[in-house]
């Protein structure tokens, strides 16, 4: 199951585009023009992308509250998304949810989530529902190293494998849950390892590697859609910025200099680039083209946000109820 | 007397508590290195090390649970739970544990923790970090329900909260955290369930709540210059409640104002507004009126939030329109 030259460039327009949003969000955010809290994805691309790339505009994904990647990779337009994180009524939800709720229905997005374990039981139903429904989808839960030690993720895995459901759990293990390093959350090394205690396969992956991810997920979700049960995937990569934008020095209180730096140099976008030209995949020119679009295609989303309108205010008791 | 911040009043009642007693521990998220994310446990990992301050796993349910059978078997455990709004995740071990276990047991075994967590919106976070539910647990027999307004009585009511030998639940304000007030240097406990009159005053009577008792004590300088004298009432515990003391006031005003941060249906407010009416209804000169947040979840959008807030102005045309009565 190779990815095919037209897959391998879309894995590095999904990555590139997540890495441009976010920087964006990084200057809007300091503008305030982005209010409330920002989990950036910088560093974590590969584990959005190459998930997402292996599902179908059907299928679903739960997000977590840092979602930002998981949304454009499951292929969100940017505009309505930018709005969203402006507050804006052109947002995906109306300006009611930002940056940790964005949700998109239409594309099977189950929501970013603020609470850390939320979204794993959500996707466990949302995979019960289409095995009730009989209707081949495979649903993608990302969630974070830290939030495996909420009860959820024990509840989910263990729901999920006795019922043989079609998800595929992905955990992203940057190594931190905000200021807790994983070895002071948990005693095993490997999430995955866990996997174990719940019949299911357990496989680590190189986060920072998007080719990995990308067969590790096209397995996984082969063997969900057999109708074989979850997988439980751990992407191990990092965050760049620290918590969310605002945390100081990008987490210097729990975190060095040198850490974030090594780990920069396994930029996931930069080796695939590298690995790309080597192979003769694509061009430096037409790399250098992409970049471009996607560039001009954030500055438009920016702009649309920027245009847009806040809410009315009576809008506030829109959608309470259905 | 010096003045200090709300953060760093309740950062000295868990010091001072955790100096006198060994049985005093901290559990929760990002308390250690990181401070607390609203700093209220700086520093406290570098004084009591590793052992008493412990950062945890996202796992509320697993240690405020601990909390609790650590309470019960002789510790005096104080957990942190980030934002109101994941209390959610650990309710069986506060409400069917936490809270009841003393009365199951026949009096026999206590609870002695406090779980410290707050509430308010305003910082653009949206509907899951910007909750004011307080109200939830002071519907709950067992537990008792605090909340500071001050720096004075936030660290006043944490002491008293960590020596007392009831669950408390310790609700303080995510606006507050930076505000300034005269604190004591030595320690001192507040007793639970005696109300504060902040403000003496013979027209209304405001009964308010943690960042509203500041809004309330601005809007009655105000209504004072329209010749409107306002009295406000500070419960600092929502549970037990000092209720002789709003009672009275009533009873001299004829007039209630209740404001409060949870939503307005079922909330503290509609708790107090039921109060009065049941027992100082024939003293009230005009109907009551509640001040308290919309009947819909924290909006992102900037302009729709800061109409779901409300402080001062709004108390005030309320005051405006309680005079209206003669
Ligand atoms: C139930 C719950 N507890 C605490 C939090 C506060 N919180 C937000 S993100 C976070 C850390 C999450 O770590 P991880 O799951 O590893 O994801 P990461 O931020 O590293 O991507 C915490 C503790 C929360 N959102 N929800
Ligand atoms: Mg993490």
């Amino acid at each position: 199951m190779d990815p095919t030259k037209d897959q391998l460039i879309s894995l590095y327009r999904t990555m590139q585009t997540i890495r441009l949003f976010e920087e964006r969000i990084v200057d809007l955010y300091a503008r305030g023009e982005v209010p409330g809290l920002a989990h950036l994805y910088i560093g974590e691309e590969a584990v959005a992308a190459g998930v997402c790339a292996v599902l179908t505009d059907d299928d679903y994904i739960t997000s977590t509250h840092r979602g930002h990647g998981h949304v454009i990779a499951k292929g969100t337009e940017l505009e309505p998304m930018m709005a969203e994180l402006f507050g804006k009524k052109t947002g995906c939800c109306k300006g009611k949810g930002g940056s940790m709720h964005i949700a998109d229905m239409d594309r099977g997005i189950l929501g970013a989530n603020g609470i850390a374990g939320g979204g794993l039981p959500i996707a466990v139903g949302a995979a019960w529902s289409s095995k009730w429904r009989a209707t081949n989808q495979v649903t993608a839960c990302f969630f974070g190293d830290d939030s495996s030690s909420n009860g959820t993720f024990h509840e989910s895995l263990n729901l999920a494998s006795l019922h043989k459901l079609p998800v595929v759990f992905v955990c992203e293990n940057n190594g931190y849950g905000i200021s807790v390093c994983q070895a002071k959350c948990t005693p095993v090394t490997d999430v995955a390892s866990r996997a174990v205690a719940y019949e299911m396969p357990g496989v680590v992956v190189d986060g920072n590697n998007v080719l990995e991810v990308y067969e590790a997920a096209a397995k996984a979700v082969k063997r969900a859609r057999a109708g074989e049960g979850p997988t439980l995937i751990e992407c191990k990569t990092y965050r760049w910025r620290g918590h969310h934008e605002g945390d100081p020095n990008q987490g210097a209180r729990y975190r060095t200099k040198e850490e974030i730096q090594a780990w920069k140099e396994k930029c996931p976008i930069e080796r695939f680039r590298k690995k790309m030209l080597k192979d003769r995949i694509t061009t430096k020119k037409s790399l250098g083209k992409i970049d471009d679009d996607i560039s001009e295609a954030i500055s438009e989303a920016v702009k649309f946000a920027q245009e847009s309108d806040f809410p009315a205010v009576e809008e506030m008791y829109d959608d309470i109820y259905v | 007397m010096r003045e200090i911040t709300y953060c760093d009043a309740l950062n000295e009642a868990l010091r001072q508590c955790m100096q006198e007693d060994d049985r005093v521990v901290v559990l929760g998220e990002d308390i250690g290195c990181y401070g607390g994310i609203f700093q209220v446990t700086k520093g406290l990992l570098d004084e009591f090390g590793p052992d008493r301050i412990v950062d945890t796993p996202i796992a509320e349910a697993g240690f405020v649970g601990a909390c609790v059978g650590a309470a019960l078997t002789g510790m005096r455990p104080v957990a942190e739970i980030m934002f109101i709004d994941f209390t959610t995740v650990c309710m069986d071990m506060i409400v069917n544990q936490m809270a009841k276990m003393h009365y199951m047991f026949g009096g026999k075994g206590r609870v002695p923790m406090v779980l410290r967590t707050n509430i308010g919106a305003g910082r653009g976070t949206a509907a899951q970090h910007s909750q004011s539910f307080h109200s939830f647990f002071a519907h709950m027999p067992g537990l008792v329900v605090a909340a500071p307004a001050t720096p004075y009585d936030a660290k006043g009511l944490l002491t008293e909260a960590i020596k007392n030998d009831n669950p408390v639940i310790f609700v303080e304000h995510k606006r507050l955290y930076i505000s300034k007030g005269p604190v004591p240097e030595e320690s001192y406990t507040i007793p639970f369930g005696k109300a504060e009159i902040k403000r003496e005053g013979r027209d209304v009577t405001i009964v308010a709540t943690h960042a509203l008792v500041g809004s309330a004590l601005e809007a009655a300088e105000q209504a004072s210059k329209e010749g409107i004298e306002a009295e406000v009432i500070d419960p600092r515990t929502l549970s037990p409640l000092d209720k002789d003391t709003i009672l009275n006031s009533v009873q001299k005003t004829g007039r209630l104002l209740v404001a409060d941060e949870d939503n307005k249906t079922y909330g503290f407010a509609a708790e107090i507004s039921a109060i009065v009416a049941e027992e100082a209804i024939y003293y009230l000169k005009a109907p009551i009126i509640r001040n308290a947040s919309p009947d819909t979840p924290v909006p992102f959008s900037p302009p729709l939030e800061k109409a779901y807030m409300f402080g001062k102005e709004a108390l005030m045309e309320s005051i405006r329109r309680l005079m209206a009565y003669a």
